[in-house]
């Protein structure tokens, strides 16, 4: 475990003057969600951040350290410091490592995470999670509620973690009720410094979609979410969210607006398409991996009204705005 | 999306298009609902059908009046002829019901997704897959839904049973009551001989993993078709007693009987 930087010059405000600032921690502080989270916190907070990876982007508002939640090094964080509210956006992609240290990393560091807020009374988590959890089906009806069965981990191995890590989250929901846990499961996440699978490919030039299959999909900026993350840790109402605008699109549609150019892959066979992943992946490079190629078949698309009806979540981003911004990068690199 | 604004601007006529700017269309900023619909791919298909419901079927619709406007709706008739072809024209009679146009939606097989782009074609001009959470958000967005409570018993029957309603499922009932939605009941005469089938191979359906591979004309034959559309009927929920959703669906049952006696009375010759 290393510290990084020290909270000297921390930003106050009228609003919270300095015995009432509270301090939060934030994981995955050095990702494109967690800055923006903090930018916001910081007002407010005293912000503690830790990343799994050294980060370049690190707020020198913001003490920050650079560990492995799954290592006990970690409890020395909360001992340091009594945090009064946890913001869980760390996670190991599931293009990084394998299978059984990703495991390792986000569903028994979650564990210890959850362990040590309950150990150093914490009254307050917010945990990141995905719609993916929901799986890629042929049958998934459109708009699924938060009760919907979480069918991924059925349908690929890959994206066990995802679901178990929610399973533990929902268990330490209703066991520990002091901890308030809220787990948001936004739709795509995209925008400026967002490097998942969806926002890579909407920002690389020629993108793999498979011939015949058009999904509907859901993209969120990732500065709407950062509100969100904001207005779940700020509002007391613990439970599972979805979070998503109510506007959708077709993935060969948003990618048309983009301005990537479509790479047709073959559908059929069905187990072609996955072969093919595989190959666009590793040669190629394009950010296409095999097991999600159902995400690229059939739709998720979830119901966030709960969320918006129940803390006024409002994305300010419109889809037009998202697509425009990946266009316009593709401009400047060009020009 | 380039192509498909071409095609729009190239073969829609003045007409569907400006039935659709009449019509309540719930979708997002860029033109597609949840679902995947899509008001251009609607538009366009529309245009295709016209073909079919006015010189190839020559459909006569009766009581269009009686569809309301705007609002939740369930369009329940009874279903024939092998392929859905009842569904398309009673939807196309709905969009351009010159008493105020509406775009239905329309429930499909849940192979279809599996499908490349037939599934997604389906979705764009208003497909739904089967699933009662579709169902219930479509009715709580105050869409029209046509349901054929007979599902493939009544499409896959063959010729022998023709107008003889097969049993109904109850789930549009359910939905009626606790969605609190009018039922508009439609009686569709002419499709029964559209694809007269003798029966189903059913190792060869079987093996293809579909309903039903009916012995039948390979292609629908010109039988003129009439749409009885009945008064809305409503039923209050919450649902109380099965008894009484059954009791409920054969009052819609009944109607629709009507409806159909009433077109093959105004009916002059099958191909007439």
């Amino acid at each position: 475990m290393s510290r990084r930087a020290s909270g000297n010059g921390r930003v106050r405000t009228r609003t919270a003057p300095a015995r009432e600032r509270r301090k939060v921690l934030v994981t995955g502080a050095g990702g494109a969600l967690g800055r923006r989270v903090i930018e916001r916190l910081k007002e407010c907070y005293d912000v503690v951040g830790v990343d799994f990876r050294w980060r370049k982007h690190v707020d020198p508002d913001v003490v920050h350290y650079e560990v492995d939640f799954e290592k006990r090094k970690f409890q020395d964080v909360f001992r340091e410091h009594r945090f009064a509210g946890v913001i869980h956006l760390g996670r190991i992609g599931s293009t990084q490592l394998n299978r059984a240290r990703r495991y390792n990393s986000n569903v028994i560091g979650t564990e210890r995470l959850l362990q040590y807020s309950q150990q150093y009374g914490v009254r307050k988590v917010v945990i990141l999670s995905s719609h993916y959890v929901y799986g890629a089906d042929a049958n998934n009806p459109a708009l699924l509620d938060e009760s919907t069965p979480m069918k991924a981990a059925n349908l690929t191995n890959e994206l066990v973690d995802s679901v178990e890590l929610e399973n533990l989250c929902n268990i330490y929901l209703y066991k520990h009720p002091e901890l308030n846990i809220t787990i948001l499961r936004p739709c795509n996440i995209v925008g400026p410094g967002v490097q998942n699978n969806l926002s890579k490919i909407l920002a690389s030039r020629v993108a793999p979609c498979l011939i015949g299959f058009s999904p509907m999909m859901q993209f969120i900026h990732v500065d709407d979410l950062a509100e969100a993350v904001v207005l779940a840790y700020e509002k007391d109402q613990r439970g599972v969210y979805n979070v998503a605008p109510d506007d959708w699109i077709a993935y060969q549609d948003a990618l048309e607006l983009a301005g990537c150019h479509r790479l047709f892959l073959p559908s059929l066979p069905p187990a072609l398409p996955r072969v093919l992943a595989s190959l666009v992946n590793g040669v190629a490079g394009l950010p296409f991996p095999s097991y999600l190629v159902n995400y690229f078949k059939y739709p998720v698309i979830i119901d966030g009204r709960l969320f918006a009806e129940r803390f006024g979540f409002r994305p300010r981003r419109t889809l037009q705005e998202i697509f425009d911004y990946y266009r316009g990068e593709k401009s400047r690199q060009a020009a | 999306m380039k192509f498909r604004h071409y095609l729009k601007q190239r073969f829609v006529p003045s007409d569907i298009a400006e039935a659709f700017d009449r019509m309540p269309v719930n979708v997002g900023e860029l033109g597609y609902d949840p679902w995947g619909f899509n008001p251009d791919s609607a538009k366009l298909a529309l245009t295709a059908i016209r073909f079919l419901y006015e010189k190839y079927f020559r459909v006569q619709a009766h009581g269009l009046e009686h569809i309301p406007q705007q609002g939740r709706l369930l369009v329940i008739a009874n279903h024939s002829g092998q392929l859905p072809m009842d569904g398309v024209l009673i939807g196309y009679a709905l969009a351009t019901n010159p008493y105020g146009p509406r775009m239905a939606r329309a429930m499909i097989e849940r192979f279809f997704p599996t499908v490349p782009w037939i599934g997604n074609v389906l979705n764009q001009i208003g497909g739904i897959v089967g699933d009662p959470l579709n169902c219930v958000n479509l009715l709580k967005r105050e869409e029209a839904v046509i349901v054929f409570p007979e599902g493939v018993r009544g499409s896959g029957k063959p010729y022998r049973l023709r107008y003889q309603l097969q049993r109904f499922g109850a789930g549009f009932m359910h939905l009626a009551m606790e969605q609190d939605t009018p039922i508009v009941p439609v009686g569709v005469v002419g499709c029964e001989e559209t694809m007269p089938s003798l029966g189903s191979i059913d190792p060869l359906a079987k093996l293809l993993g579909i309903p039903y591979v009916p012995i039948a004309p390979l292609v629908p034959l010109p039988a003129r078709v009439i749409l009885n559309f009945g008064e809305p009927m409503r039923f209050a929920g919450p649902v109380e007693s099965e008894e009484q959703v059954v009791e409920n669906v054969e009052q819609v049952k009944d109607e629709i009987r009507r409806l159909i006696d009433k077109g093959l009375a105004e009916r002059k010759g099958v191909f007439r």
